[in-house]
């Protein structure tokens, strides 16, 4: 049971695994006996080759590399064995780093996750101006990042800003957003969580069309009352999809960069500095490649498990 | 929409309750103002920021509407931040990203999906193992890599093939793409065999002209991500003549005024916007098709 809505019943996910019969095996081997001698498709797999051995192969195994490595991209780089790794262990704001980042994947899941969910329940069951709301939900979206976060730059200003301006209105306030060590990361997770909920919504908006009516006939023909029928029916369909895009939340949440760099540049008081940000300042403010290397293999391979595990259920899915 | 449903969670009989009914009517308009104000609200106040005195955005922030609407705004923004030869250089970048991904796709797709050559399975294997390390992990390697390029060396640093290239190394678009093609029949091909096409003619005049859907999928997806890119054109385009206005933007935010500013990212808001209302349906579609984040 997935959304994801494919051309003429294509089997998701299990790419290229369609098991030929008898007949198109038959059928392949004379189009191979065409065109298959391999050269003609290799000159189709020139573009793809060449891009992603320059651009995607080359650059996972020379960051392996370079993290045992030190160059200044002036001279030979010498090998260092493990004093990137070293260096980076012993650097205390790499522990700062890793906790700001775990909490900030925290808060979004916190916050964030269930947004999209019930926005997307509430908007299934309108009967009018659907297209209208998937418009307005998917408009932020549509704002390029850095001009989301320069905007909410200016709505999160304290003493000019409209937050609290608005809540001066009401008689709270003023609040500290970006300011404060406390509320710096909570206020990224809010604009993160205003900028991506959007596609998270239309996906489980597709999702929701996917679930069988009958076992909503079904459920109330027992009784059961609207909040049953959310808890016993729509959620357990959607599990699949949930899971899905809570593996996809955490992997992208692990590498947010964007919204302390344009924010807080970290701050305060290295309060908001992420992994990704780390990595950027070692390697382009203090041309330490050797330890943005270390940092990202690092980081590679914790994200690598999390798309293993995402990767495989959503193959299981697509052939159950 | 279409694809509304025909019920949800809430059927008919509830909606005759008046309980039910009621709650309905009070959340509905309630929930749309929410959505309303959070999807438009940020934009309509960028559209008053760029028409407002930078003055009273500081001192009345709370104001609906500037009291004295400044259009000359817009053109002296455009003029002393030259926000055109941003606009251009960004325009410039998302044209080549979209022609390389799509390059890349569809012929890699059409090899492997059509053509199958008996070496295919592992360079398709070896695309799909990129989708398990994301991008970023690998910034400053493919720094390293755009300042000297293995095997041919040479830099293509600080220029738009830096950003046009590695773009094109996108596993999603090629698995998607290749999906399609393996949804399509494969007798076309063969009828076309034996009317002598060549794997060339067998792609442009059987195969594209079936792929509409999925090329304009992957152009729109190509074409935003492209746009909303900010990371890597601002650590591999160091000269800031050739920033995309993406890039140029905080930098600009630090000296220029304020309101010029905003004007500059109203600019960089309406392509996107313009793209996404006419393509609207596509957009949504391919979420749906791709089950990726935009």
């Amino acid at each position: 049971m997935t959304t994801v809505q494919l051309p003429r019943g294509a089997p998701p996910g299990r790419l290229g695994a369609r098991r030929p019969d008898a007949a198109p095996r038959a059928r392949l081997r004379t189009l191979r006996a065409r065109y298959g001698n391999g050269f003609a498709a290799l000159l189709f797999l020139v573009p793809l080759l060449v891009l992603f051995g320059w651009f995607a192969w080359w650059p996972i195994g020379k960051s392996v590399i370079l993290s045992f490595q030190q160059t200044n991209l002036v001279d030979a780089p010498t090998w260092v064995g493990l004093d990137n790794f070293r260096f980076l262990f012993h650097d205390a704001l790499l522990w700062t780093t890793l906790k700001n980042t775990a909490w900030f994947v925290a808060l979004a899941l916190v916050i964030g996750f269930p947004v999209p969910i019930m926005l997307a329940m509430l908007v299934s069951e309108l009967r009018r101006l659907g297209g209208v709301f998937r418009v307005l939900i998917y408009l932020p979206v549509v704002v390029p990042p850095v001009v989301a976060l320069m905007l909410w730059r200016w709505f999160y200003d304290p003493d000019f800003g409209l937050f609290n301006q608005v809540l001066d209105y009401v008689g709270l306030g003023p609040y500290p957003w970006l300011q404060s060590t406390a509320s710096a990361m909570p206020s990224l997770v809010l604009a993160a969580t205003w900028a991506n909920a959007g596609s998270t919504t239309l996906i489980y908006l597709a999702a929701l069309s996917g679930v069988p009516t009958e076992l909503y006939e079904a459920a109330e023909l027992d009784g059961a009352s609207i909040w049953r029928r959310i808890w016993h029916v729509t959620l357990p369909q959607l599990r699949g999809v949930i899971l899905v895009m809570l593996l996809l939340q955490i992997i992208g949440t692990f590498q947010v960069f964007t919204e302390p760099f344009i924010l807080t540049d970290g701050g305060p008081e290295d309060s908001t500095v992420s992994i990704l940000l780390l990595i950027y300042r070692y390697a382009f403010l203090d041309g330490d490649y050797g330890t943005a290397a270390a940092l990202s293999v690092l980081l590679a391979a914790a994200l690598a498990v999390l798309s293993a595990i995402y990767l495989r259920l959503t193959r299981k899915w697509s052939t159950s | 929409m279409s694809d509304e449903l025909p019920r949800g969670v809430i059927s008919s009989a509830d909606r005759r309750r008046p309980s039910v009914r009621w709650t309905l009517r009070i959340c509905q308009p309630l929930l749309l103002l929410a959505v309303a104000v959070a999807g438009l609200g940020p934009i309509l106040w960028t559209v008053k920021g760029a028409l407002s005195p930078t003055q009273e955005l500081l001192k009345d922030p709370l104001r609906l509407w500037p009291s004295d609407v400044q259009w000359g705004n817009l053109a002296s923004a455009w003029r002393e931040l030259s926000l055109g030869h941003y606009l251009l250089n960004t325009g410039v970048l998302v044209v080549g990203c979209w022609f390389f991904q799509l390059l890349v796709a569809t012929f890699g797709a059409f090899a492997l999906s059509v053509l199958r050559p008996r070496y295919g399975r592992f360079v398709y294997h070896a695309v799909l193992a990129t989708l398990f390390i994301p991008g970023t992990t690998s910034l400053v390697a493919l720094y390293l890599v755009v300042l000297h390029l293995p095997v041919t060396g040479g830099s293509i640093g600080n220029t738009p093939w830096a950003v046009w290239l590695p773009a094109g190394a996108h596993a999603f678009n090629v698995l998607i793409m290749k999906q399609f093609f393996d949804s399509l029949p494969r007798e076309l091909y063969e009828a076309a065999q034996v009317d002598g096409a060549g794997p060339w003619r067998l792609f442009w005049q059987i195969v594209m002209p079936m792929s509409g859907p999925i090329v304009s999928v992957v152009s729109l997806l190509a074409v935003m991500s492209a746009w909303k890119e900010f990371l890597w054109p601002m650590i591999v385009i160091s000269s800031p003549d050739s920033q995309p206005l993406s890039v140029a933007l905080p930098r600009l935010a630090e000296t220029a005024q304020q309101n010029q500013v905003i004007a500059g990212m109203l600019l960089s808001i309406i392509p996107p916007l313009l793209l996404f209302l006419v393509f609207q349906r596509h957009i949504v579609r391919g979420i749906g098709f791709t089950g990726l984040k935009g």
